[in-house]
């Protein structure tokens, strides 16, 4: 498969595994790399990159998982919607089983009789809207910018179609904006807790918004910035573009996905996301609190696609398991090793929070991929 | 006047197997049901023990180890490209009681029918049963059929139990890996599960893959015939690769070490597997087996796969070692290492 | 979620719509958000939607950077004797 299998030959990782370990090995200091996006870091436990570099280059897992950061009181709301008369949820199957408050999950609540359906697109929902004009069809909307456009394109096929059974529960957030929660976090400036020396960029958020968001952030923090594509070598070319970074002293962004990457990202993307939806003044995440002009609403002109005015259901926010670190892994400040439920009470088959349940969560990647670095439990 | 006698013991008009349609009379017990035993089950299966006509069927047992198994057949949809329900239940329980080395005999079918399926389905899948059977050199010799009222079950579901002899000195078993083991795979991974997906409802891709349902006793019966010291044979059905090579950890209390590079997986189905973000290793299998043998032998034992049919494909893809944490470990494609682990829940259902 | 692929579009099915292959695999998808998009393009697909072109010559690019990194350092590494890979 072109554009894929180039990217994960095995001998040009193990040539740019001896590049790294040649200028990072032995400069005497520690490389923190955050890989925000969640699918990063995914493809980091999937295809053990970690084994390729030298200890004293250490990957922080970043909060760029939209299901897990996902507040469980949005996700009740979900629920409640789901399980109204008439309703029909539509979801990516991400969402299905995470867990919500009192042990309630949309899988469990669909085996109760509510009507939960999974699609792989949100034209797949507009045609069940299409389909059942009796019914109300709301969408479960989730993800950071790359999922957004289609969101947008979703409500207004649905406008142009005049339907008026179809909705959107909107719990669309923003990269930058969580990257500057990080950055800006009290134990990251403060406490000096979590060190950060760089990021890795997401690769398809930035195919929307383009390499132009992240400027900001390597000039006003001094951290450089590698936009990385998904597949292994793309994510060690960007390991080695960040080591030189440092090792020069430089804090620039750098594209290393530039056969997707531009610095202005999908002009159309961005113009039907701004056609659609504006910025909320606040929203809760998962592990980073609350964010100011962190996540997106519908405008006034598609209220009446907006679920949440159709549809009365208040947000209750709610405590996660007081036990459960996912807040502190979101932030990079504690591995899933740390979790006191991790591998024990918190699998992938009971999931207890977020990190476990989505394939991308840094708890997922590590228990499926991962734990036999760990002392037998 | 002369008035022709009404002609046989059953009522005169046969099934309408072009239009017909099963309903709740099929199922009685009575005229009806052998109706569809007699213009159905019993012309698709064509063996003598059947065509007695007993509740049961009654033959010779060869002294020595026997070996049974059964399975439940509940995939949908009932057509694929590759096979059908039916011939899914032949060559699933077939390949159960192979895998213990055994040569398969016979087989029962049980049948639960939702009030309103197609009579020409019915026997298409009938044909597709007689001719899996046959191609096996195994013959279904005793059933039933049930009748349940419209929405009680979906379209149809089948079991089959299936009976064989074990040849003297061969044993085979879950509980038998080595450390120091090979283990070879007799084909492509994932081709089953993908060419099911292909015709779910929402998910629509086209493909030219084709499911590799298929009855491995002769491919069995040569390999245990040159090597008879292979110690384990399993089918990675349900759960794939990586369901199947955990069993066996935990069955042996052993760990394995794989090479990703060496699994062979067709482009397509790696293809569907990308798109619908599932890792092949998880996609059932219906017509492939797994083999841990001792490491001598491993070669002369890939010869004799790659000679038959359903072999070609035959490789080497790890071997067994000690470990108390009972891991399948796999080098990735790039020299990195990461565990290979069961599923966590049903991605997809009823594949199977 | 970020779960993305390159896929080639092997056929304009509609205003909005095209039929593209990963694999031998074909899927129709929306290109509603692309300029432009030709039979022969790749594209980067997600959840039923391709976000961009794949530009082939900066894929080419990117393949000379690649390889043009750490010979020397392996062929150090080699004479050293040193592993930097985790053993299969």
């Amino acid at each position: 498969m072109k554009h894929l299998d180039e990217y994960r030959d095995a001998e040009t990782a193990h040539r740019l595994a001896a590049a790294i370990h040649n200028e990072a090995a032995d400069s005497g200091r520690r490389y923190r790399l955050m890989e925000f996006c969640g699918g990063h870091t995914h493809a980091i436990f999937r295809y053990g990159i970690e084994d390729l570099l030298p200890s004293n280059i250490e990957m922080v897992h970043g909060p760029g998982c939209p299901v897990c950061v996902l507040p469980t009181g949005r996700l009740d709301m979900a629920i409640r919607l789901a399980k109204r008369d008439g309703v029909i949820l539509a979801s990516y199957a991400d969402m299905l089983r995470v867990p919500g408050s009192k042990g309630q999950s949309l899988m469990k609540v669909r085996a109760d009789g509510a009507d939960i359906r999974m699609v792989y697109s949100t034209l797949d929902a507009v045609k069940l809207a299409e389909a059942n004009p009796q019914r109300e069809v709301i969408f479960f909307a989730i993800g950071f910018e790359t999922t957004t456009p289609p969101t947008a394109l979703a409500i207004e096929t649905a406008a142009k179609k005049g339907l008026t059974n179809f909705s959107v529960f909107c719990n669309h957030v923003l990269t930058p904006s969580a990257i500057a929660a990080i950055l800006e976090a009290p134990a990251v400036r403060e406490l000096g807790t979590v060190e950060i020396d760089g990021f890795l960029g997401p690769a398809h958020v930035s195919v929307v918004i383009g390499s132009q968001p992240y400027e900001f952030f390597a000039e006003e923090y001094r951290k450089p910035v590698a936009i990385s594509g998904f597949e292994p070598i793309d994510i060690l070319q960007s390991i080695l573009m960040l080591v030189r970074q440092l090792n020069e002293g430089r804090a620039e962004v750098e594209n290393q996905y530039i056969r997707a990457v531009t610095r202005d990202g999908n002009v159309r993307a961005k113009q039907a996301v701004s056609r659609v939806f504006e910025l909320r003044r606040d929203f809760e995440w998962r592990g980073l609190g609350h964010i100011p002009y962190s996540a997106l609403r519908l405008k006034d002109e598609f209220a009446a696609f907006d679920a949440e005015r159709r549809f009365d259901e208040p947000y209750i926010p709610s405590e996660g398991i007081k036990a459960c670190e996912c807040p502190a892994i979101l932030r990079g400040a504690k591995k899933p090793t740390d979790c006191r439920l991790f591998g024990r009470a918190c699998t992938p088959e009971t999931p207890l929070g977020s990190c476990m349940v989505s394939s991308e969560g840094a708890c997922a990647a590590y228990y499926t991929y991962g734990r036999m670095r760990e002392p037998a439990q | 006047m002369n008035i022709a006698p009404r002609t046989s013991r059953l009522s005169t008009r046969r099934l309408d197997l072009m239009a017909g349609r099963v309903d709740l009379t099929h199922g009685a017990g009575g005229r009806a049901m052998q109706q569809l035993i007699e213009e159905i089950f019993r012309p698709a299966f064509d063996n003598p023990i059947l065509a007695r006509g007993d509740d049961q069927a009654a033959f010779d047992v060869a002294a020595g180890r026997m070996v049974m198994s059964t399975d439940c057949f509940v995939v949908s949809p009932l057509f694929f490209p590759g096979g059908d329900i039916g011939s899914l239940a032949v060559h699933g329980t077939v390949n159960d009681v192979a895998m213990s080395g055994a040569r398969p005999l016979y087989l029962s079918a049980g049948f639960v029918i939702e009030e309103g399926f197609p009579l020409a389905d019915l026997q298409r899948i009938a044909i597709s049963m007689g001719e899996a059977a046959r191609a096996a050199g195994v013959a279904v010799v005793t059933g039933d059929t049930k009748v349940v009222e419209r929405g009680k079950a979906d379209r149809l579901f089948v079991n089959t139990a299936g009976i064989g002899v074990v040849p003297t000195g061969v044993e085979i078993s879950g509980d038998r890996a080595r450390p120091g083991d090979a283990i070879l795979i007799s084909g492509t991974m994932g081709d089953h599960g993908v060419a099911i997906m292909a015709h779910r409802a929402g998910l629509e891709f086209e493909t030219t893959i084709v499911s590799d349902s298929a009855s491995l006793n002769g491919l069995v019966a040569d390999m245990v015939a040159a090597v008879p010291t292979i110690r384990v044979l399993r089918d990675p059905t349900r759960g794939g690769l990586a369901a199947t090579l955990n069993e066996i950890c935990h069955q042996s209390g052993v760990g394995m070490r794989l090479d990703e590079a060496a699994i062979p997986i067709k482009p397509e189905v790696l293809g569907a597997c990308e798109l619908l973000g599932l890792d092949a290793l998880n996609v059932a299998n219906e017509g492939k087996l797994i083999a841990v043998v001792p490491a001598a032998e491993a070669a002369r034992l890939l010869t004799v796969m790659r000679a038959h049919p359903l072999g070609r494909d035959a490789t080497m893809i790890g071997d067994i070692i000690a470990d108390p944490s009972r891991f399948v470990r796999m080098a990735t494609r790039i020299g990195g290492e990461r565990i290979v682990d069961w599923l966590a829940g049903e991605q997809l259902p009823r594949i199977c | 979620m970020c779960h993305a692929l390159p896929v080639k579009i092997i056929a304009l099915t509609g205003p909005d719509t095209a039929k593209v292959s990963l694999g031998g695999i074909v899927k129709e998808i929306s290109i509603a958000l692309i300029d432009d998009p030709k039979v022969g393009d790749y594209v980067v697909l997600h959840v039923g939607y391709a976000l961009a072109k794949i530009d082939e010559a900066e894929a080419e690019r990117t393949l000379a950077l690649l390889a043009a990194e750490g010979g020397e350092a392996l062929a150090e590494f080699s004479a050293a004797g040193e592993a930097i890979e985790a053993p299969p």
